[in-house]
């Protein structure tokens, strides 16, 4: 994106960034992602160099299979990076972070347990005090609007509310960075863009630093202070848009001229040759 | 009259009434002999006649396929977790167990007479035998089936790997070893009545012998009356337990209508 198209915008969005100055939290460096194949190890991911600063909402958009997924799992700790170096608050990740909370595309709750129960949950792996935990889950049932349902099984829930239940779940130990999987890509439009508006006022109320992967570009504009595109297999960096629209931003922006020419640039990655153009 | 017929637990004894009926019909209209098949009377007779000695041979039977069907649980499930969590294993144990399946049970219950002699732990064996393999099989499928993303999930947590089976993989593999518990106990009386003819003298199975060598087909169909008896009892059972062990499952659920559940 050209710098003029910044000039012209208000100063909230930039002033509310430059509130906390940029201090990056995870930073990659050259990282890179392969897996043995027959012929030789298959790269899934070109090594990739950026840093996400710490309460920035960073979001990566990228054809189907690109290796967004194995990025998001290389920042949990899931997965080992081929290599390169990627750090969390100076750090090298080597495993499950105690600073990292995970939301899935599906909200893998566990059927057996009602919805305080899950969320508690992440407190009972990482062995955290549960008076304190279940007084916090508490609160963030609060926040997600979930109150009077904190007895209630997975499948008593509609999709949107399982997956605010999976929010609150990666929330409850206060993580500093969210990392989020097409955490809406299974629900319906309305409820979709319901939950963007929600995220984005959590996101407001407890500044963490997210990182989602999505498919959908106007959700990726909508909610991100940048957005990565990535090219198709094996995954490599595109281009990085970054987002100025003032916050907290309602869903009319989507139909401002600012936002359809963010969503009609990044749309232009995918159309050349009808995937993504370097 | 059609309360009745609409409520979900009297329709198996309405059906068991319709063929009752069809069955001495049958016998009248095609003027079947006595000694082919008994005429439903005949056998309701027997069955008010020797319930005594019938609930007593019933004892044996029932022993047998409670000690094989427990052996089933618990072999069978500690060999479906290792079976689970290790290819090793798996590669080393798994074909072992579908070609020692492949051998016909009856065939080597008389090699058991000879090795344990005419008591109780030959049947047992019969038992475990044939009721096992469903619960391994079973059981495997649903530590096997939890989520990859459930399991990245926990491991972002920093789960270990004791927590990821208490909490995540053995409670979803319940359902499994629930549903295969109910075909391992029916099995578990086949085993048992297989032992008992090939050397006994007690139980179901015992009865069921003598009276064919005296052809009283009536005291047979008596015998046969009280072994799907036990079948179905031992069954509700673990339905109940079933029940009462996994409430949150899909299968208890109020809105799906199962054809087991006779209530």
């Amino acid at each position: 994106m050209s710098s003029d198209d910044q000039e012209g915008l208000s100063s909230a969005a930039a002033s509310a960034r430059g509130a906390t100055a940029r201090r990056p939290l995870i930073r990659l460096c050259g990282v890179a992602k392969s897996y043995p194949g027959k012929d030789g190890p298959m790269a899934s991911l070109d090594p990739l160099s950026f840093d996400i600063d710490e309460g920035e909402f960073v979001s990566v958009v990228g054809p189907s299979g690109c290796g967004k997924t194995t990025l998001l799992k290389l920042v949990a700790g899931l997965l080992p990076v081929s290599a390169g170096e990627l750090t969390l608050s100076g750090s090298r990740i080597d495993g499950p972070q105690r600073n990292v909370g995970i939301v899935f595309q599906s909200a893998v709750l566990l059927a057996w347990r009602n919805v305080l129960d899950n969320i508690l949950l992440q407190a009972e792996m990482r062995k955290l005090p549960m008076a304190a935990a279940r007084e916090r889950a508490l609160k963030l049932i609060a926040t997600a609007g979930l109150e009077g349902f904190e007895k209630s099984y997975p499948w008593q829930l509609s999709g949107g509310m399982q997956q605010r239940v999976s929010i609150c779940r990666a929330l409850l130990h206060d993580p500093s960075v969210l990392l989020m999987d097409e955490p809406f890509g299974a629900l319906d439009a309305m409820t979709r863009e319901k939950m963007n508006l929600e995220l984005q006022r959590i996101w407001m109320g407890s500044k963490k630093t997210v990182l989602l992967i999505t498919h959908s570009i106007p959700e990726a504009v909508f909610l991100s202070d940048r957005v990565l595109v990535m090219s198709e297999r094996p995954g490599s960096i595109a281009a990085i848009y970054d987002i100025d629209l003032p916050r907290p931003r309602p869903l009319d922006v989507m139909s401002s001229a600012e936002f359809a020419r963010y969503t009609q640039s990044i749309r232009g990655h995918f159309f050349t040759q009808g995937s993504l153009d370097h | 009259m059609s309360k009745l017929f609409s409520s979900t637990w009297a329709r198996p004894f309405l059906l068991i009434l319709i063929v009752l009926v069809l069955w001495d019909l049958a016998i009248l209209v095609f003027g079947i002999p006595q000694y082919l098949v008994p005429a439903p009377l005949a056998v309701a007779e027997q069955i008010w006649n020797e319930w005594p000695m019938l609930l007593g041979e019933s004892l044996p039977t029932v022993y047998a396929t409670l000690g094989g069907f427990a052996l089933s649980v618990v072999i069978g499930v500690p060999m479906a977790m290792m079976i689970a969590y290790s290819r090793l294993i798996e590669s080393y144990l798994y074909p072992l167990l579908v070609f020692s399946q492949s051998i016909p049970k009856v065939a080597i219950a008389p090699l058991f007479v000879v090795w344990f002699g005419f008591g109780l732990l030959p049947k047992v064996i019969v038992a475990f035998l044939l009721g096992f393999f469903p619960i391994v099989v079973s059981t495997v499928m649903g530590f096997k089936s939890v989520e990859v993303d459930m399991v990245d999930l926990a491991r972002s947590m920093g789960s270990t790997r004791l927590n990821m089976f208490l909490k995540i993989s053995l409670p979803h593999a319940l359902p499994s070893i629930f549903s295969s518990m109910k075909v391992s106990i029916t099995l578990a009386v086949v085993g048992a009545v297989v032992g008992e003819f090939v050397g006994s003298n007690a139980g179901i199975g015992y009865v069921l012998q003598k009276a064919n060598g005296n052809f009283d087909l009536p005291l047979m169909f008596a015998a046969l009356v009280f072994l799907s008896l036990i079948g179905v009892l031992l069954f509700l059972a673990i339905d109940a337990i079933e029940r009462l062990a996994i409430p949150w499952h899909v299968s208890q659920r109020g809105t799906v209508h199962s054809t087991m559940r006779w209530r």
